[in-house]
């Protein structure tokens, strides 16, 4: 090889974890056959997730080689106009489907809600690393304060998923940051006490996606309808599986939103229990890949944020496919890297970006 | 910092010990990880492979729906092969108004993409009613082809609404076959229930339809056909996607008549405007070659479900268009009872044919004075004038003679009084009054002076047309009775197979050659130069015939009848029975015109051109109105 080009693929890996990588790009291409199936062989689909995956992984070379300090400077900036955003969302957003999720900007809508799944980590993060030496109980306080505030801003959009993923992130920054056991007790006794509260808030569609999970029998044209149709699709897969392109109730259009949010359930239904046991162990490979860069993290900010940003991605792939096999309630969260759709990839695929940030310049400070 | 430089050693266990603390949480937050992943291992093996055959089961119910084949309904021809009934594919706009919330307001929606006028809008809401919102009903039919494009355009808009191309019934003859083919309707509840108990519910999944009146009825389950099975693919909207397997259906079989439909047109507008019934058989078979009821109505407005104006109309219509006159309604039979009265005073040996009584013009009984028709009688009288001029004192003087119950025995051979057993239903029984009869009706006994006008047709006496052309028949066949039967014969459409109807000689009445032969000379004497002679003058053809004047209202003793005087409807109705040739008749038939006074004025000309269509292929000129002649001639 010709050492110019040596140098340039040098300096273009450089910041590039190699294991992470190949996983993810193992995860993208299962999730490209699936969509190909589920979209009942839409090659115009197919390569508009094939864009935007590069898009996704343009992303996350640019943040694998941002060194973390910057991230650190940029984290409570971030945070504010983050919140700042979302309060504008809660007075002007434009409603879409009911919820008022997106803010016009004039040139451009955003949904700053996806902005606060990398801002609310980044920012406890900050806020744990200021305060390293002399962590305290109001220090734990102040930071919850910090992830109620947005989560509530979303939850009243209403944005159940994305609330309940950016409470996770944040709650594995908690965790990870030495939150006491009391206090995870506590919170959970609080938890259990304040759900009477939630649910006299929660909207109709909401509490009834909640009922639908304890009996989905109840209404089953109605609110069951997904949790039905999709536990069949699984459950009709067996062991092996009825075949790439050959599921009967991802083609005969019985499993709902199946590019999406129940791509799992064409997935499982022509890949059978083997190709659902294949997928929880590349899942499973990312996170410990994601985990072991967390163990070595050099300072608490890259520790908390490696773990939370691991933590979150388990939370989408359990949650999602808890959903799609009928054990958990029906909330708008996709499959990672699997589902279609560019938003959350390139989210996704950020958070990897910064894993690789984390792990590689480790190393740079090191030597 | 200075307090690092201090107590280093502090500084690094302190850190040591953070790292150390912070990796536990790492490795309990993967051991979390691991155990939830776990949990979802075990979901995914309970759902692929504990539940898995259930779920695939549920996968294929799911993917796989039988759907009903409905088999084509036979059709209907007359004995030439012109159609009487038959099906027409079509495009209907269907709504499920199961799902839907608004009804009004979507038939609003439709109607700006599809013509929808109120007579559709009110059918709509009967059936609505009646079907109780089950599956999908017509709210158009017949849709264009324009529309069908235009609905297509706007389809998203109207979810439970679709397009479905459906056989159609269709009567082309209209009224003419009203009574005797009958027609179709949307099955109701209790037809449901009626085919629920005898099991034939599973053949009529799919089919809307059943045969509601007439031969549509009583040949239901030849007409229906077997409903095939089609295992279809289908998707989450219920939409087919491919077949997997196809059992055809099986088409109901024809049914082709003994009726003549040209006959039957001559017959039925012979009528022109009166109301009346006219039933004629082949007397040699018992098949009916003509059946009509006078008004008829069109029966394509019942196929889809009559709009509620349509049907008010027909059900209130003093005319009574719906009643079936020559199966349901009954009538005395008036003079044209005589021909039996003598045929049962020779058979018991009461009168000889020369025979005489002396006919003052009226009978006497215990002080009570039956008036002839003909004030001033007719001095001496034998058994061929009595018929010929139909004479009421002769027959007077022979029911007296006879006794009621004799009188009953004898009639109730040729049929009288009791259903003739004709393949359609709703056939009414009449009645042929005995001692027994008038017991078990009123719980009185019978008085002999009620035995006199018995004799002339009048009392409680009371037959229906085909009760009349079934006797006539029988008289005309020497005394073997067939069943009257409108079909000839069922056909399977595919094997070509015929099956007969084949005719059932009922009984042989015990009657002798020279007795028949005496009444029968009496009535070609009739129509040679009796009361039918004007009616028949000129005929091709030697026939035999009785004219019968039936009263409605009773006209007291010492009362004058004067037509003209009467209400319409409470004028005498006209009867003629007749066959011809006479020799070996083709042909026996029963007419009766209601209101139209005497028999040989308003029925036999009706009868004559039926005869002489039938027997010389003679079509006759356009009918004059009958009102109008009545006016004229009332001048």
């Amino acid at each position: 090889m010709h050492p110019a080009v040596r140098r340039l693929t040098g300096y273009l890996t450089r910041h590039v974890d190699g294991p992470l990588l190949g996983v993810v790009l193992a995860l993208m291409a299962v999730g490209l056959i699936v969509l190909f199936s589920a979209s009942n062989a839409n090659f115009a689909r197919v390569s508009a997730q094939l864009a935007n995956m590069l898009i996704a992984l343009g992303v996350m070379w640019v943040f694998a080689n941002i060194p973390p300090h910057y991230l650190l400077r940029l984290a409570f900036p971030l945070y504010v106009v983050g919140v700042l955003l979302l309060v504008g969302v809660a007075l002007a957003g434009d409603v879409v489907h009911g919820a008022r999720r997106w803010l016009d900007l004039g040139v451009t809508r955003i949904q700053p809600s996806e902005l606060m799944k990398i801002a609310v980590p980044l920012a406890l993060a900050w806020y744990f690393e200021r305060h390293e030496a002399t962590l305290r109980l109001g220090n734990y306080v102040v930071a919850t304060v910090m992830l109620v505030i947005p989560v509530a801003l979303i939850v009243r959009q209403p944005d159940l998923g994305t609330a309940l993923l950016i409470t996770a992130a944040g709650f594995f920054v908690l965790f990870l940051a030495g939150l006491s056991w009391r206090l995870i007790a506590g919170l959970g006794v609080a938890g259990i006490a304040a759900l009477p509260f939630a649910w006299s808030v929660m909207h109709d569609y909401q509490r009834q996606r909640i009922l639908t999970l304890l009996d989905p029998a109840q209404d089953p044209l109605g609110a069951g309808y997904h949790t039905i149709q999709s536990t069949i699709a699984v459950g009709s897969g067996g062991w092996f599986g009825k075949g790439w392109m050959n599921g009967s109730q991802t083609h005969l259009d019985f499993i709902p939103e199946r590019a999406t949010d129940f791509i799992f359930a064409v997935y499982a239904e022509e890949f059978g229990l083997i190709g659902s046991l294949v997928l929880l162990v590349l899942f499973l490979l990312v996170i410990s890949r994601g985990m072991l860069i967390t163990a070595g993290a050099p300072t608490l900010f890259t520790r908390l944020l490696a773990g939370a940003i691991t933590l979150t991605f388990f939370t989408y792939a359990f949650v999602n496919m808890g959903m799609v096999s009928g054990v958990l309630p029906v909330v708008g969260i996709p499959l990672p890297l699997i589902s279609y759709g560019g938003t959350a990839l390139v989210s996704i695929c950020l958070g990897f970006g910064i894993l690789m940030s984390i792990a590689s310049h480790k190393k740079l400070v090191q030597t | 910092m200075p307090e690092l430089s201090i107590n280093p050693g502090v500084e690094l266990r302190n850190a040591e010990l953070e790292l150390h603390h912070f990796r536990l949480r790492v490795a309990i937050a993967s051991g979390f990880v691991l155990v939830l992943f776990a949990l979802l291992a075990a979901r995914f093996f309970y759902l692929q492979v504990i539940r898995h055959e259930q779920l695939q089961t549920l996968a294929e119910a799911n993917r796989i729906s039988i759907v009903p084949v409905v088999p084509n309904r036979g059709i209907i021809v007359d004995r030439n092969g012109v159609v009487l009934a038959h099906n027409y594919s079509a495009y209907t706009l269907e709504i499920q108004p199961g799902g839907i919330e608004d009804l009004e307001r979507l038939i609003d929606e439709l109607a700006t993409v599809v013509e929808i006028g109120p007579r559709d809008r009110r059918r709509f809401k009967r059936l609505l009613e009646e079907s109780k919102g089950i599956g999908s009903l017509p709210i158009r039919t017949r849709l264009s082809d324009e529309e069908i494009a235009r609905f297509a355009v706007n389809r998203y808009r109207f979810p439970g609404v679709e397009i479905n191309a459906r056989l159609f019934r269709q009567y082309p003859q209209g009224e003419l076959f009203s009574h005797v083919v009958g027609h179709i309707g949307r099955i109701n509840q209790r037809e449901v229930d009626q085919l629920e108990a005898e099991g034939l519910i599973a053949n009529y999944r799919g089919t809307d339809y059943i045969g509601k009146t007439g031969l549509e009825q009583s040949y239901e389950r030849f007409l229906h056909g077997t409903t095939g099975v089609e295992e279809v693919e289908v998707d989450s909207g219920g939409r087919a996607v491919r077949t997997l397997s196809r059992t055809p259906p099986v088409s109901g079989n024809n049914l082709v008549l003994k009726l003549d439909a040209r006959l039957q047109e001559v017959a039925y507008n012979a009528f022109g405007d009166r109301r009346g019934a006219l039933v004629a058989i082949e007397p040699s078979t018992g098949g009916v070659l003509a059946f009509v009821s006078q008004p008829g109505f069109d029966p394509n407005l019942f196929v889809d479900g009559i709009d509620p104006q349509n049907w008010n109309e027909l059900n209130s219509s003093p005319d009574r268009p719906l009643l079936n006159r020559a199966l349901s309604g009954t009538y005395p039979p008036g003079s044209t009872f005589k021909p039996y009265m003598a045929l049962a005073a020779l058979t018991y040996g009461k009168r000889t044919p020369q025979q005489t009584i002396n006919d003052p013009g009226y009978f006497n009984f215990g002080g009570h004075v039956f008036h002839d028709s003909r004030p001033g009688g007719q001095g001496l009288v034998d058994m061929y004038k009595s018929i010929v001029t139909s004479s009421d004192t002769y027959y007077y003087m022979l029911a007296n003679d006879m006794g009621i119950d004799a009188i009953a025995k004898f009639m109730g051979q040729f049929g009288f009084g009791a259903r003739t057993g004709i393949d359609v239903t709703g056939e009414a029984v009449g009645v042929l009054p005995s001692q027994e009869w008038k017991m078990r009706r009123f719980k009185q006994k019978w008085f002999a002076g009620e035995t006199i006008s018995i004799g002339i047709g009048q009392g409680y006496n009371a037959y229906t047309p085909l009760q009349l052309a079934a006797a006539i028949a029988t008289l005309a066949n020497d005394g073997v009775m067939f069943r009257p039967h409108i079909v000839d014969y069922v056909e399977d459409i595919r094997t070509r197979e015929r099956n007969a109807v084949e005719p059932r000689p009922l009984r042989t009445l015990d009657l002798k050659p020279e007795h028949l032969s005496v009444v029968k000379q009496a009535l070609v004497g009739v129509n040679k130069e009796g009361t039918g002679a004007r009616a028949f003058s000129g005929a091709r053809y030697v026939s035999a015939g009785k004219t019968g004047t039936a009263q409605v209202i009773g006209v007291k003793p010492g009362e004058k009848y004067v037509e003209s005087r009467v209400q319409e409807h409470l004028r005498d109705h006209a009867l003629f029975i007749a066959y011809a040739p006479a020799d070996e008749p083709r042909i026996a038939l029963a007419v009766l015109v209601e209101n139209a006074g005497f028999g040989a004025r308003a029925a036999a000309p009706v009868a004559r051109k039926v005869l002489d269509f039938y027997l010389l292929g003679k079509v006759p000129e356009p009918v004059k109105r009958a009102k109008e002649e009545d006016d004229a001639s009332g001048g």
